[in-house]
């Protein structure tokens, strides 16, 4: 007598093929050959031999390799740092009832919507050591100016981030912005009633209850980052020499021009890891809070 | 026009066992409203009527026919919901033929049946206008009408009324009430307005925790609630309720932990009352008076505390020890607060209920 | 999310420095320009400029001619203006032997473009649609798996996707790069999509299942009517990403078919022989035309899509 009725519904699944397509077959299938093929020798084609740990031994082994991930460091904590406070301070900035904040807003946001192709050419000119900013700046009578990183070992990586900069920080901008003005304003009306000045309302209220707009533009930064390729090509290349390589750089020259897809996969593998270990922070985050919520209620 | 059975219901939600072993029979042409406070599975269990979710248990027959396994489309039923749920982007007209293009009916029907329907709405020159363009009550009406134009046994409403203003409520309220003699339709309806309950239905369910606790008339349901649940839960100002120990004299008296008494003779008790069981005396503010005149009034001796006055009447407020009581009365008596007083009821219209089930006695 | 963004200006009445002008000032008329004011703007103004000045140089570089470019003054307007590097930059510009400038990687990319942009829109809404209205068991599971999928570097995925489309026989054509922008296209747009109808009553869909319409014709007679807002921010989204890409472009979709990031990159990095600036930046500039065109057009409606895509649940 107790039958269950679990309405199941044909056009709703077939509806989603394409989902369970690229859900499964992509992110799921995919993924694992990837993982799989690190552990063969795979030339220009996939093999099916198991060579065990060796593609990592070599992967950890190679200078252009280590070159990249200490350049995804440097390239990652300054432009996420970078884009993090300065798009805060914007945020902050224009938060106060200027003039103009629409025409503001556009212009620190349009970068955001060109190709980073764009971006990287457009700096790789300006950057250019005969005949951009630092020209410029010597013809206007600074004569002891000096920036021009892309042609220096040492420096090119810090162009980058000039560009990374330029190129991300509209967007904690605006993302920043939503936060702060989704904040209740009974709490600025309740600092302004105790008299607490409006920078340390801004640091001590309003920063820590915009947790959301933070996190969420950290995540996308973090993103961005990993994945940062278009912009290496256009402007350095990851030149001079291998100075400005980096993982996205390095894995795609593997399973290309350079022919050996099973160190690529390894190096691809490697790349997953960061952001496994960022989306896991994400989630006991949010668990706890939920946990705490729950107990809380 | 088609009789309902539910028989055996079971619905959960996960591990939530919403509705468990839910009985309900609406007999054709029947008026049946669902009360009860929010979450006590009142929507849900109109929701299994239209079979808009998945039942774990039981049978749902509308007409004599078994319609468990039927979608919403195949059941004969209409349906109106809190939101409207009107389609935004389709014209009244639209959202009141939809479901008829949907089934393929013939294009001179549709014509017919919204004709019909607009006319008895009223709602003829809303039939061009988006919902957007339509004023609360208006666009209910049309919802009501996209329920009528199906033509079907059973009507389901779902809290219609609840997101327009007092006024609307109450014109709107009137108007359903009357569409109800018109077509003499079947019709389950849900709220959590008790007003809505006692004015329009011919019987009453009042729900709380996934159990119908009493299925009757308004006036039963009002005057002879069979729980202390149903006594509390309709009836605004809010039936009192004063709790003691029941002595099974000849004459059986309540004694409240104060120890005043108060005589209980004229009360019909389902069974013989014993002496030392916790009980809870139900009284509605509008049963207690001053005047002692009425045949068979006992005495309720008061310390008045309190005047809140309702426009037409006021409430005047009064404790026996510790307990508080309300009656109605005029709103232009007097007295004084801090007085003692004796006001009278008649135990025969009163409740009595078990403190520990809460049954009726 | 949206209305976090949207909501913008009707908040709080003057928090900051303006309403503490305005308490020492003493008439009717507030001092306008407090030392704090003008602080504000300075860095504000400052930081307009950083990002103004590349958009800048992109254009009067443009517009100057090769032996002007080589005296060094970058910020100078051009002494005489001149389109030619633009016509250029259109139609003859080089990469490796070919030199038909930018012109066929406009057609590509719009080749590209318009299909993908059509066909990731189509399928991430039904996506969203049955993912809040006809949840089926493991929905859920398929919602995580494409989720986690918006985080993956595509280096991940990129070989294995390579080899799948070579034994289709598909790989390096204009098809293949339309279904890999569909399915890179389908995490954000399936999320998009479902929180929007997850905003909607459920009683209009109840409303649909009882007026008797099934999975489809609710969904095109009832759900895509009402989402014309959700999509416009979705068109901004796919058109500006799928434009701008480089990546997928270059890998998959083939020399004859690659986009106009591709070939502009060709055409800057590559050329052999002497570097000529002003057509550079012209074809730049062209390149980024179609998504800031569409950022200027679509103003707040680009804003609302970064938050849209950026707020989860």
């Amino acid at each position: 007598m107790a039958r269950t009725r679990r309405r199941f519904n044909y056009s709703a699944v077939i509806g989603t093929i394409p989902m369970i397509l690229v859900a499964v077959g992509v992110f799921v299938i995919g993924i694992a050959f990837t993982f799989f093929w690190s552990f063969t020798s795979s030339k220009l084609f996939p093999a099916y031999d198991f060579v065990g740990l060796r593609q990592y031994y070599r992967l950890w082994a190679s200078d252009r390799w280590l070159v990249s991930v200490s350049n995804i460091w440097i390239y990652g904590l300054l432009t996420i740092g970078g884009n993090m406070v300065f798009g805060f301070l914007l945020a902050v900035f224009m938060d106060q009832k200027i003039h103009a904040e629409d025409l503001l807003r556009s212009i620190f946001l349009y970068p955001f919507a060109m190709s980073l192709i764009v971006t990287g050419l457009v700096w790789q000119w300006a950057l250019d050591p005969n005949l951009g900013l630092q020209s410029a700046m010597h013809h206007w009578g600074w004569a002891s100016f000096k920036f021009a990183p892309l042609v220096d070992v040492n420096t090119a990586i810090y162009g980058l981030v000039v560009a990374g900069i330029w190129q991300g920080s509209g967007v904690s901008m605006a993302i920043m912005l939503a936060g702060l003005r989704g904040i209740d304003s009974e709490i600025w009306k309740a600092a302004k009633v105790d008299g607490i000045p409006p920078w340390r309302t801004y640091l001590f209220i309003a920063l820590p209850m915009m947790r959301g707009a933070l996190a969420t533009a950290f995540v996308l930064q973090c993103v961005s980052v990993v994945r940062v390729y278009d912009l290496i090509i256009a402007m350095t290349g990851g030149g001079p020499g291998i100075s400005t390589n980096m993982p996205a750089v390095y894995v795609i020259d593997m399973i290309t021009s350079s022919q050996n897809v099973g160190q690529g996969m390894a190096a691809a593998t490697m790349m997953l890891v960061p952001i496994i270990l960022l989306l896991s922070i994400v989630g006991i985050v949010g668990w706890r809070r939920r946990v705490r919520a729950e107990a809380g209620a | 026009m088609a009789s309902v059975s539910i028989r055996k219901l079971g619905v959960s939600f996960g591990s939530l066992s919403v509705l468990r072993d839910l009985d309900l029979e609406v007999a054709e042409g029947e008026f049946v409203v669902l009360l009860g406070p929010s979450g006590c599975g009142k929507s849900t269990l109109l929701n299994a009527v239209a079979g808009l979710l998945d039942i774990d248990d039981g049978q749902v027959w509308i007409g004599g026919k078994n319609v468990t396994w039927e979608e919403p489309k195949d059941r004969g039923i209409g349906m109106v919901f809190q939101s409207y749920a009107l389609y935004p982007r389709m014209t009244a007209e639209g959202n009141l033929t939809f479901g008829l293009r949907v089934a393929g009916v013939a294009k001179d029907e549709i014509a017919k049946r919204v004709a019909r329907t607009a006319e008895l709405l009223q709602i003829e020159p809303l039939l061009k206008r988006r919902p957007a363009e339509l004023s609360g009550g208006q666009r209910q009406r049309v919802a009501i009408g996209r329920a009528l134009v199906r033509e079907a046994g059973v009507f389901l409403f779902d809290e219609p009324l609840s997101n327009l203003d007092a006024k609307l409520r109450t014109e709107l309220r009137v108007e359903l009430k009357k569409l109800h003699m018109t077509l003499g339709s079947t019709m389950i309806y849900v709220t959590h307005d008790q007003i809505e309950a006692l004015t329009l239905a011919d019987r009453v369910a009042v729900m709380h925790r996934g159990v119908i606790q009493q299925l009757a008339s308004p006036k039963e349901i009002y005057q002879r609630p069979v729980n202390r649940f149903v006594a509390g839960f309709v009836g605004s100002p809010a039936m009192n309720f004063v709790s003691g120990e029941l002595v099974a004299n000849s004459d059986p008296v309540l004694r409240t932990a104060d120890g005043t008494e108060i005589r209980l003779a004229g009360y019909p008790f389902n069974e013989r009352p014993q002496s030392g069981r916790k009980v809870d005396l139900g009284v509605r503010p509008e049963q207690i008076h001053f005047d002692s005149t009425a045949p068979g009034a006992t005495a309720l001796p008061l310390a008045l505390t309190l005047v809140e006055p309702m426009g037409a009447d006021s409430l005047l407020w009064g404790s026996i020890g510790d307990q508080s009581v309300s009656l109605r009365i005029g709103p232009d008596e007097t007295h004084k607060i801090g007085e003692k007083v004796n006001v009278h009821f008649q135990p025969a219209a009163a409740s009595i209920f078990d403190a520990e089930t809460g049954e009726r006695l | 999310m949206s209305t976090v963004v949207s909501s913008a200006d009707t908040r709080r009445a003057g928090a900051g420095p303006r309403e503490d002008a305005r308490a020492q000032a003493a008439g009717p008329k507030p001092a306008r320009l407090s030392p704090g004011r003008v602080g504000i703007y300075a860095f504000l103004i400052v930081s307009a400029l950083f990002f103004l000045i590349p958009l800048y140089i992109m254009v009067v570089t443009s517009l100057k001619g090769m032996p002007e470019i080589r005296l060094g003054h970058l910020f100078n307007l051009p002494s005489e203006v001149t389109f030619k590097p633009w016509s250029d930059a259109w139609l003859h510009a080089c990469t490796g032997r070919d030199c038909f400038g930018l012109s066929p990687g406009f057609m590509n990319s719009v080749k590209i473009t318009i299909p993908s942009v059509i066909l990731s829109i189509l399928i991430g809404s039904i996506n969203g649609y049955a993912l809040s209205f006809w949840r089926y068991k493991g929905a859920n599971l398929l919602f995580g798996i494409l989720l986690f999928g918006a985080f993956v570097p595509y280096q991940v995925v990129i070989y294995p996707l390579i080899i799948g489309f070579r034994i289709m026989g598909i790989y390096s054509t204009l098809t293949c790069i339309i279904i890999v922008h569909t399915i890179f296209g389908m995490p954000i747009l399936t999320l998009l999509y479902r929180n929007f109808y997850a905003g909607l009553p459920i009683e209009l869909f109840k409303a649909a299942r009882v007026d008797g319409a099934g999975f489809w014709k609710t969904f095109f007679y009832v759900m895509v009517p009402m989402s014309v807002p959700i999509t416009i921010v979705a068109v901004i989204i796919q058109v500006t990403g799928i434009w701008n890409d480089f990546l997928f472009g270059i890998i998959f979709s083939g020399r004859p078919n690659w986009p106009m990031t591709v070939q502009l990159n060709n055409i800057v990095n590559t050329t052999t022989g002497v570097r000529e600036y002003n057509v550079n930046m012209a074809a730049t500039i062209l390149t980024a035309a179609v998504p800031l065109a569409i950022y200027f057009i679509s103003g707040r409606w680009f804003v609302r899509g970064i938050a849209a895509g950026a707020v989860k649940g």
